[in-house]
C-alpha cells in the first residue's frame, strides 16, 4: 500500500511537470506578451520592463528560472494586478472555489446515492419513472442554462416573498453558497443517480443478497447493510473525475453568480496573457486534479479490500 | 448368424442406388442474421432509441432543409422589432410627423396623449414649484425597495416628454419631487402606461409597408414581418439564426468526435497490440494529455491559427478538441484490444499464418466496432456541450456567426426581460444532447449484449 502510494505520487509529480512544461511553451508560442496591452509603451519603457520581468532572456532560460522558482513553491508576481503575488491570489481565491466545489460534490454524492437507491427500490414504478426523467433532464441541460435558470428562480422567489430570501449573487455567508453549489452539482448528481441505480440493480440479483434473504434478515436491513454499501463502490470511483468536471463547471457558475473564485481569475488571466497567473493557476489546478484522482484511488482500495493496489 | 445371411441375400441392386436428397439434414428455421442486422432488430424494438433516432433525423432536416424553406437571412436586423417574443403584437399604426410640444397644464398626473413609440407626453399638477421634479422610467412595477428605474430628466415645468428609445411595451413613469439639494423626497407619483407602436408615413415607405405613390390616412394599421420564434437583441430572426447555428453546433458535434475517436482508435489499438514497454509509455503520454488544461490550449490553438476577434473560431475549436480529447477513446480501445488479443480465434488466425495487420484490421477492429460506435454516440452530445460552453464564455464561435452556444451567451444578458432569447437555443441544445444520449443508450443495449439492462 505505502509503496503503491509512493509510486502513484511520483507519477503524479511527473504529470504535473509535464503540464507545467506544455503550458509554459504553449503560452510562449502565443504571439504577444503581458506587456502588449491597451497602453502603448515607448521603446525604452518596454525594454526596462522586459529586463525587470526577465522577458528579454531566451525562452529556455525563462523556463529554467520558472522551474527553479516552482521547486521553491514561488509562482511569481502577477503582470496585470499591482503587486500581487500569484501565491496570494491562489491563497485568497482558491478557498472560495474549493468550498463551492466541495459543497457541490457533497450535494451530488448524497443526492445521487439517495435518488439512485430510491429508483432501484421502486424499479419501473412511478417514483423511478419520475426521477429518471429528471435525471435525463439534468444530463441534457447545459450547466450555464441551469445556472441562469437557478438565478432567475431566485429572483422570482425573492419577488414573491417580498424580501430577500436568498441572495442572488456574491459570496460571504452560507446563504450565498446554497444555490450555486446545488446548480454546480446538478449534472454530477444526475450522472451519479444513473450509476447508483444500475449498480443497485446488479446487486439485487447477487448471491449474497439471496443468502441474506434466505437467512431471514429483514428487507430493510438487507437494503441498508448489504445492497447500499456494496452499490456505493462504483460511485466512489467516478468521484475523482467528477471533481475535474466540477472545477471546469465552476467557471460558469462563478461568472453567473458573481463569486470571487479562482476560475474567474483563470479565464481573465488567459485573456490578458498574464504569464505568471496562467502558469500558477494551471500548475495548481493540474496538481490538484492529479492528486485528487490518486486520493480517490487510494480511498477506493481502502474501502474495497478486494481491489488490490499494485 | 443365420439371420444376417438371410437379410444379406434379400438386398436387391437398386437398394445401393444413392437416395435423392429431398430433406435437409439440418434446417435453419429462421434466416441467419449478421451481427449488424441483429443489432438493428434490437434497436428497432427499443422505443426510446427509436424516438431518439427520429429526433436526430428531425434535427438534420431542421439544419439542412430548414434554411431552404425559411429563407430569411439570419444577419438582417429588423430594427422595429428588437427582442420580440414569439407571437408578440406586430401591428403598427400610421401617425403624423412629430411636432414639438410644450405642455397644456393639467390638474392631475396623466398622459397628455396616448403614449406611442414616437413620444410619451406626461403632465401633472405643479405640486412642487420651488425645486422641481425628477422623472423616472422603468419597465418593472415599483416594489417596496422603490426602484424607480432610469432617471430621464430634471425639470421645473409640470410636464415632460419622453422620446428616449421607446419600445412598444408597458412602462411605469414616476414624477419625484426633489428638494433643494436635488435629492429624492417622499412626494412622488407613479403612472403606468402601454406604449403603442407607431410609424410615420416616410418610415413606412422606407420599410416597404406603403408604396411611394400610396397616401393612406393617419391611423391605418399595418403588420411588421413575422418572426415565428421572435427576434434577438439586434432584431435578427431567431428561427433563421437557430437553423444557421445548428450547422455550426452539429458540424462540431459530429466532426470533432469522429476525428478524435478515429485518432483514439488508432492510438489505442497500436498500444494494445504492441503491448509491453511501448504500451506503458503510450498510455502514460495519454494520461498527461488528459491532465492538460483544456481552456488554455483552446485559446492557444485559436491564436496559432491566427483567428482574430470577430472571426469564427470553428476550426481552432475543432483542432483543440481533437488534440485534447482523444485519450479517453484510446484507453477504451486499448482495453478491448488487450482482451481480444487473448481470444482463441486470434491464436488460431496466427497459427494459420495471418499477418499482424490482417489480424488487427480483420478481427480486432471489427470486434471493437460496437464499443467504438457507442463511444461516438456519447461523444456527440459532449462535443455539443463543449462548443456551447466555450462559445458561452466567449472563447468559441465568435459573433456574428451564430451557434447555439453563442446564442445562449447573448440570450443570458437579457434573460430577465426577454427569456425567449435564452430558452430557444438552450432548448435546441438540450433536445440534441437528449436525443444522442438516448440513442447511445439504445445502441449500447443493441450492440453489446453484456452491457444490456445496465441503464
Amino acid at each position: 500500500m505505502a509503496s503503491y502510494a509512493l509510486k502513484r505520487l511520483l507519477q503524479g509529480l511527473i504529470t504535473v511537470w509535464f503540464i507545467a512544461t506544455a503550458t509554459f511553451f504553449g503560452m510562449h508560442a502565443v504571439p504577444g506578451d503581458p506587456l502588449t496591452g491597451d497602453k502603448a509603451l515607448t521603446e525604452k519603457i518596454r525594454e526596462n520592463l522586459e529586463v525587470k520581468y526577465g522577458l528579454n532572456q531566451p525562452v529556455i532560460t525563462q523556463y529554467g528560472i520558472f522551474l527553479k522558482n516552482l521547486a521553491k513553491g514561488d509562482l511569481g508576481i502577477s503582470f496585470t494586478q499591482e503587486n500581487r503575488r500569484v501565491n496570494d491570489i491562489i491563497a485568497e481565491h482558491f478557498p472560495v472555489s474549493a468550498t463551492l466545489g466541495v459543497l457541490a460534490i457533497f450535494f451530488a454524492a448524497i443526492g445521487g446515492i439517495l435518488w439512485g437507491a430510491l429508483t432501484a427500490l421502486y424499479r419501473n414504478r412511478l417514483p423511478d419513472t419520475i426521477i429518471m426523467l429528471l435525471v435525463i433532464l439534468g444530463i441534457s441541460v447545459p450547466s450555464f442554462v441551469v445556472a441562469a435558470v437557478g438565478q432567475l428562480s431566485l429572483v422570482n422567489l425573492n419577488d414573491m416573498a417580498g424580501t430577500s430570501v436568498l441572495p442572488v449573487g456574491g459570496w460571504g455567508t452560507v446563504w450565498h453558497m446554497i444555490v450555486p453549489s446545488l446548480v454546480l452539482g446538478l449534472s454530477t448528481m444526475a450522472y451519479l443517480t444513473r450509476l447508483m441505480r444500475s449498480s443497485m440493480l446488479e446487486i439485487v440479483s447477487s448471491d449474497f443478497v439471496r443468502t441474506a434473504k434466505a437467512k431471514g434478515i429483514p428487507a430493510a436491513q438487507i437494503f441498508t447493510r448489504h445492497q447500499l454499501r456494496n452499490a456505493i463502490l462504483p460511485v466512489i470511483t467516478v468521484l475523482g473525475p467528477s471533481i475535474a468536471a466540477i472545477t471546469t463547471g465552476g467557471f460558469v457558475v462563478e461568472i453567473i453568480f458573481a463569486i470571487p473564485g479562482l476560475g474567474r481569475y483563470f479565464v481573465q488571466a488567459v485573456q490578458q496573457l498574464d504569464y505568471t497567473v496562467i502558469m500558477g493557476t494551471t500548475v495548481f489546478y493540474g496538481a490538484f486534479l492529479v492528486f485528487m484522482v490518486i486520493l480517490v484511488d487510494l480511498i477506493y482500495g481502502w474501502i474495497d479490500p478486494r481491489v488490490r493496489l499494485e | 448368424m443365420t439371420n444376417a445371411e438371410q437379410t444379406a441375400t434379400t438386398f436387391s441392386a437398386d437398394a445401393f442406388a444413392p437416395l435423392a436428397q429431398d430433406q435437409d439434414v439440418q434446417s435453419i428455421s429462421r434466416p441467419s442474421l449478421s451481427y449488424w442486422q441483429d443489432a438493428w432488430l434490437r434497436l428497432r424494438a427499443n422505443r426510446r432509441a427509436l424516438i431518439s433516432l427520429w429526433l436526430v433525423v428531425g434535427l438534420l432536416l431542421f439544419t439542412f432543409l430548414g434554411p431552404v424553406i425559411w429563407q430569411i437571412d439570419p444577419t438582417i436586423q429588423d430594427v422595429e422589432q428588437i427582442s420580440q417574443a414569439p407571437g408578440a403584437n406586430r401591428s403598427v399604426t400610421l401617425v403624423a410627423e412629430y411636432e414639438p410640444w410644450q405642455g397644456q397644464g393639467s390638474s392631475r398626473f396623466a398622459f397628455a396623449e396616448t403614449p406611442t413609440t414616437q413620444s410619451v407626453r406626461l403632465q401633472w399638477e405643479n405640486f412642487n414649484p420651488s425645486y422641481g421634479y425628477r422623472v423616472y422610467r422603468t419597465p418593472y412595477s415599483i416594489g417596496p425597495e422603490r426602484a424607480f428605474g432610469l432617471p430621464l430628466a430634471e425639470t421645473l415645468d409640470p410636464f415632460f416628454e419622453d422620446r428616449l428609445d421607446l419600445r412598444p411595451m408597458n412602462y411605469y413613469y414616476t414624477v419625484m419631487a426633489i428638494d433643494a439639494d436635488g435629492a429624492n423626497t417622499n412626494n412622488y407619483h407613479t403612472i403606468e402606461g402601454t406604449v403603442a407602436r407607431v410609424i410615420t408615413l416616410e418610415d413606412a415607405r422606407s420599410r416597404g409597408l406603403v408604396t411611394t405613390q400610396a397616401n393612406p390616412p393617419i391611423g391605418t394599421k399595418y403588420e411588421f414581418a413575422w418572426h415565428p420564434l421572435g427576434t434577438d437583441y439586434l432584431g435578427r430572426d431567431m428561427l433563421a439564426r437557430l437553423m444557421h447555428g445548428a450547422r455550426v453546433s452539429l458540424f462540431i458535434g459530429f466532426f470533432a468526435p469522429f476525428l478524435y475517436v478515429l485518432i483514439g482508435v488508432i492510438y489505442g489499438s497500436t498500444a494494445g497490440f504492441i503491448g509491453g514497454v511501448t504500451d506503458q509509455a503510450m498510455m502514460r503520454f495519454a494520461d498527461f494529455v488528459v491532465a492538460l488544461p483544456f481552456l488554455l490550449f483552446m485559446i492557444l490553438f485559436k491564436v496559432m491559427t491566427n483567428t482574430g476577434p470577430g472571426e469564427s473560431g470553428i476550426i481552432p475549436m475543432l483542432f483543440a478538441m481533437v488534440v485534447l480529447l482523444w485519450p479517453a477513446t484510446a484507453r477504451l480501445v486499448r482495453g478491448q484490444i488487450l482482451q481480444i488479443r487473448e481470444e482463441g480465434y486470434i491464436s488460431a488466425g496466427r497459427l494459420l499464418g495471418a499477418k499482424t495487420n490482417y489480424l488487427v484490421l480483420r478481427h480486432m477492429i471489427p470486434n471493437t466496432m460496437g464499443v467504438i460506435l457507442v463511444t461516438v454516440t456519447f461523444a456527440v452530445p459532449s462535443a455539443i456541450f463543449t462548443e456551447a460552453f466555450l462559445s458561452f464564455i466567449g472563447m468559441g464561435v465568435a459573433p456574428p456567426t451564430p451557434s447555439w452556444g453563442s446564442m445562449c451567451n447573448e440570450g443570458i444578458k437579457t434573460m430577465l426581460t426577454h427569456p425567449h432569447e435564452l430558452i430557444f437555443p438552450a432548448l435546441f441544445i438540450s433536445i440534441t444532447v437528449l436525443a444522442f444520449n438516448m440513442l447511445g443508450d439504445g445502441l449500447r443495449d443493441a450492440l453489446d449484449a453484456r452491457m444490456r439492462n445496465r441503464e
